[in-house]
């Protein structure tokens, strides 16, 4: 099977307009951008998809030591890129998957054309001059509530989550379901995301980036932003006025108007 | 009902009606916190105070939920709880741990609302919070009897393919003149020993190719498989008859007290001037299958009783001259009775199909015969599966 299939790929939009591929962050799935996307439909070619083991991905495409690092996700993501033939890219990756581009665009320069990095953090842990606000303590705790909601999870709701359709009467849980999916993934996924330290990637990637920071954002603190801002030779943030970790549900508007304005500025116009 | 009784109830509905809703929200069974879309508290319940320790001045416009949680919980919420609540409109039975006033952690369970105003805006997120300790320290009493039991599985299924590996050859002799094949698929996921077996050994100058099934699995079946592989193994060094080894292998179950039986077929291959011979026998066991050079397929043996049941076994050998070209295969009944998905049994005709047709070596036959298998019960497979073929040069 073709990885893509495995991804639970949507594309919508202009099928001759330049490739928009919209990334989500750990905890949920590709629903997350249902309010941003219908503002880039008129004029791109939209791809939404999962990571393997999140959403309606295959999860039994899920290798555990493919995914220990966010480079499998990246890796994904270049696969993704070449099965769908997208070049001249703008990423938009949220939360971890922002990291998650900033490899990809590493390791493949020439397919991006732009990033946009939603409430990135390339290392969520206090370190020697670096504030990344939290404690390995703080991580294992994360995990613990992670195995503490492990009961939100059952074998009966594992079909739908993986896909099912032939189970009907399971689909009013479906709904229920979002954000979750099998303990054991998120538990390696949070793993693979919050023990990551990718600042020596930042200063590599070349391509217009974009920080959409928001204010007051437990996870990836302004501070963290003005970071990965400053590291990446090419990159400016917008500071939101939206606060929380998921702009593109609390501040949909605002969020796709700081994606549109960076966009009008660093690509050629009259695409 | 007696007037006592009836005043009491009136009593009772008095003090209901008393209830203005200020108290009804104030002193609920749960803590409950309305907060702005952001997470600011605006409103607590006197509940939820007690809970946590925290005066109201000291949370209203001043904190927000998230403030309140472990470094750990908040990311949880950002990543979980916060999304599923502004994409769903509700979020149920959250798992989090409050900080409380004297820096306590309390578990608790979280459930929230988010109301939107007319404009379809939110406007306000409820949530009610309930004290959870109990419930949580059972709950993470189960979660790790949970890892021990997946951890003791774990360990369970490596030991039983261990064990299973010690129950079949671990490499196949490499014999002049003839070709060996053998197949072994245990049932399920390999979880549990299976009770077939099957072995190639040197008695003499001549080699044994023994298979069997004992019924049953775990444990209990592999001690009994053992002892079959190595009775079988001692018989035939004392005594060239196949048939004779059998009826030792009788005695021995029986001797060894153990309520389970046996099938088995023995195979004995020795030289001749020509090529070689073979004696047969099987007990219970599907009949070895025969393939000449020039085609003809035939059965080798005759039937004979189980093995562990009766005092006494009557079996009888056969004997069959082999040429160059000739094909020997014998199976366990977990390919004759494979049953595909819609209940067909494989049966014993596609077997003869698959070894006349004359293609291949013996291991190649071996493995074509067991994918067919495996292939006819869509890799469901519910019973062990043993294959052995020896082809003569």
């Amino acid at each position: 099977m073709a990885r893509a299939d495995q991804h639970n790929i949507h594309v919508a939009g202009q099928t001759s307009g330049q490739p928009i591929l919209f990334a989500h962050g750990y905890g949920c799935d590709q629903n997350m951008w249902r309010h941003v996307v219908p503002r880039f439909e008129d004029r791109y070619r939209v791809v939404l998809f999962d990571h393997i083991g999140a959403g309606g991905s295959d999860l039994t495409a899920y290798d555990p030591v493919r995914y220990a690092s966010l480079q499998g996700y990246a890796d994904d993501v270049l696969q993704i890129c070449e099965e769908l033939d997208l070049t001249d890219l703008i990423f938009v990756g949220h939360s971890v998957s922002a990291m998650v581009g900033v490899l990809a665009a590493e390791a493949a320069p020439e397919r991006f054309a732009a990033l946009v990095l939603v409430g990135p953090s390339p290392c969520y842990i206090d370190d020697e001059g670096y504030v990344g606000g939290f404690s390995r303590a703080d991580i294992d705790e994360l995990l613990a509530s992670v195995d503490s909601n492990y009961l939100g999870w059952s074998s009966a709701i594992a079909p739908v989550i993986m896909g099912r359709p032939d189970h009907p009467e399971l689909a009013q849980e479906l709904e229920e379901s979002f954000c979750r999916t099998d303990p054991d993934i998120a538990r390696k996924f949070a793993h693979a995301t919050f023990l990551a330290d990718n600042r020596g990637d930042l200063p590599k990637v070349q391509t217009p980036s974009l920080v959409i920071q928001c204010t007051n954002d437990v996870i990836a603190p302004v501070a963290v932003g003005e970071y990965v801002r400053d590291q990446m030779p090419n990159a400016t943030m917008t500071l939101l006025d939206a606060t929380g970790h998921c702009p593109h549900l609390s501040a949909p508007g605002e969020t796709a108007d700081a994606i549109e304005r960076f966009l009008g500025s660093v690509l050629p116009a009259g695409r | 009902m007696t007037g006592t009784e009836d005043d009491t109830v009136e009593g009772f509905l008095e003090a209901l009606l008393d209830d203005d809703p200020q108290t009804l929200y104030d002193r609920a069974p749960c803590g409950y916190l309305s907060t702005t879309p952001d997470g600011t508290i605006l409103k607590a319940n006197a509940t939820f105070l007690d809970l946590t320790g925290y005066s109201r001045e000291a949370l209203v416009g001043r904190k927000r939920f998230v403030d309140l949680l472990t470094a750990g919980g908040r990311i949880y919420h950002e990543t979980h709880y916060a999304p599923m609540l502004q994409m769903q409109g509700s979020a149920r039975e959250i798992a989090l741990e409050l900080i409380c006033a004297d820096q306590r952690r309390l578990p608790v369970l979280v459930n929230s609302v988010l109301e939107k105003d007319r404009a379809g805006n939110p406007s306000v997120i409820r949530t009610a919070v309930f004290d959870a300790t109990d419930r949580r320290s059972y709950e993470e009493e189960l979660l790790r009897q949970m890892k021990r039991a997946e951890q003791s599985e774990a360990r369970a299924t490596a030991l039983a393919r261990t064990l299973q590996q010690t129950l079949i050859p671990p490499h196949l002799p490499v014999i002049d003149g003839i070709d060996v094949g053998a197949e072994y698929r245990p049932a399920g996921d390999g979880s549990e020993v299976g009770g077939d077996f099957y072995d190639f050994f040197q008695a003499g100058d001549d080699w044994v190719i023994a298979i069997g099934d004992v019924c049953g699995k775990g444990a209990e079946a592999a001690v009994v498989t053992a002892l079959a592989r190595y009775t079988l193994r001692a018989a035939a060094v004392q005594d060239a008859s196949p048939a004779r080894a059998l009826t030792l292998l009788n005695e021995a179950l029986l001797r060894a007290d153990v309520d389970r039986f046996c099938t088995a077929a023995v195979l004995r291959l020795g030289r001749t001037e020509g090529g070689w011979v073979a004696s047969v026998c099987a007990a219970g066991h599907s009949l070895p299958i025969h393939v000449a050079e020039d085609g003809h397929v035939a059965q080798l043996g005759m039937a004979g009783p189980l093995l562990g049941v009766l005092d006494e076994v009557e079996l009888t050998d056969t004997t069959a001259e082999l040429a160059v070209g000739d094909l020997l295969v014998a199976y366990t009944d977990g390919v004759t009775e494979a049953r595909s998905p819609g209940g067909d049994f494989f049966g014993e005709v596609p077997i003869l199909g698959f070894v006349s047709a004359g293609s291949g070596s013996a291991p190649e036959i071996a493995r074509s015969l067991l994918e067919a298998v495996v292939a006819f019960q869509e890799g469901h497979v519910r019973d062990d599966i043993a294959i052995v073929a020896v082809g003569i040069r």
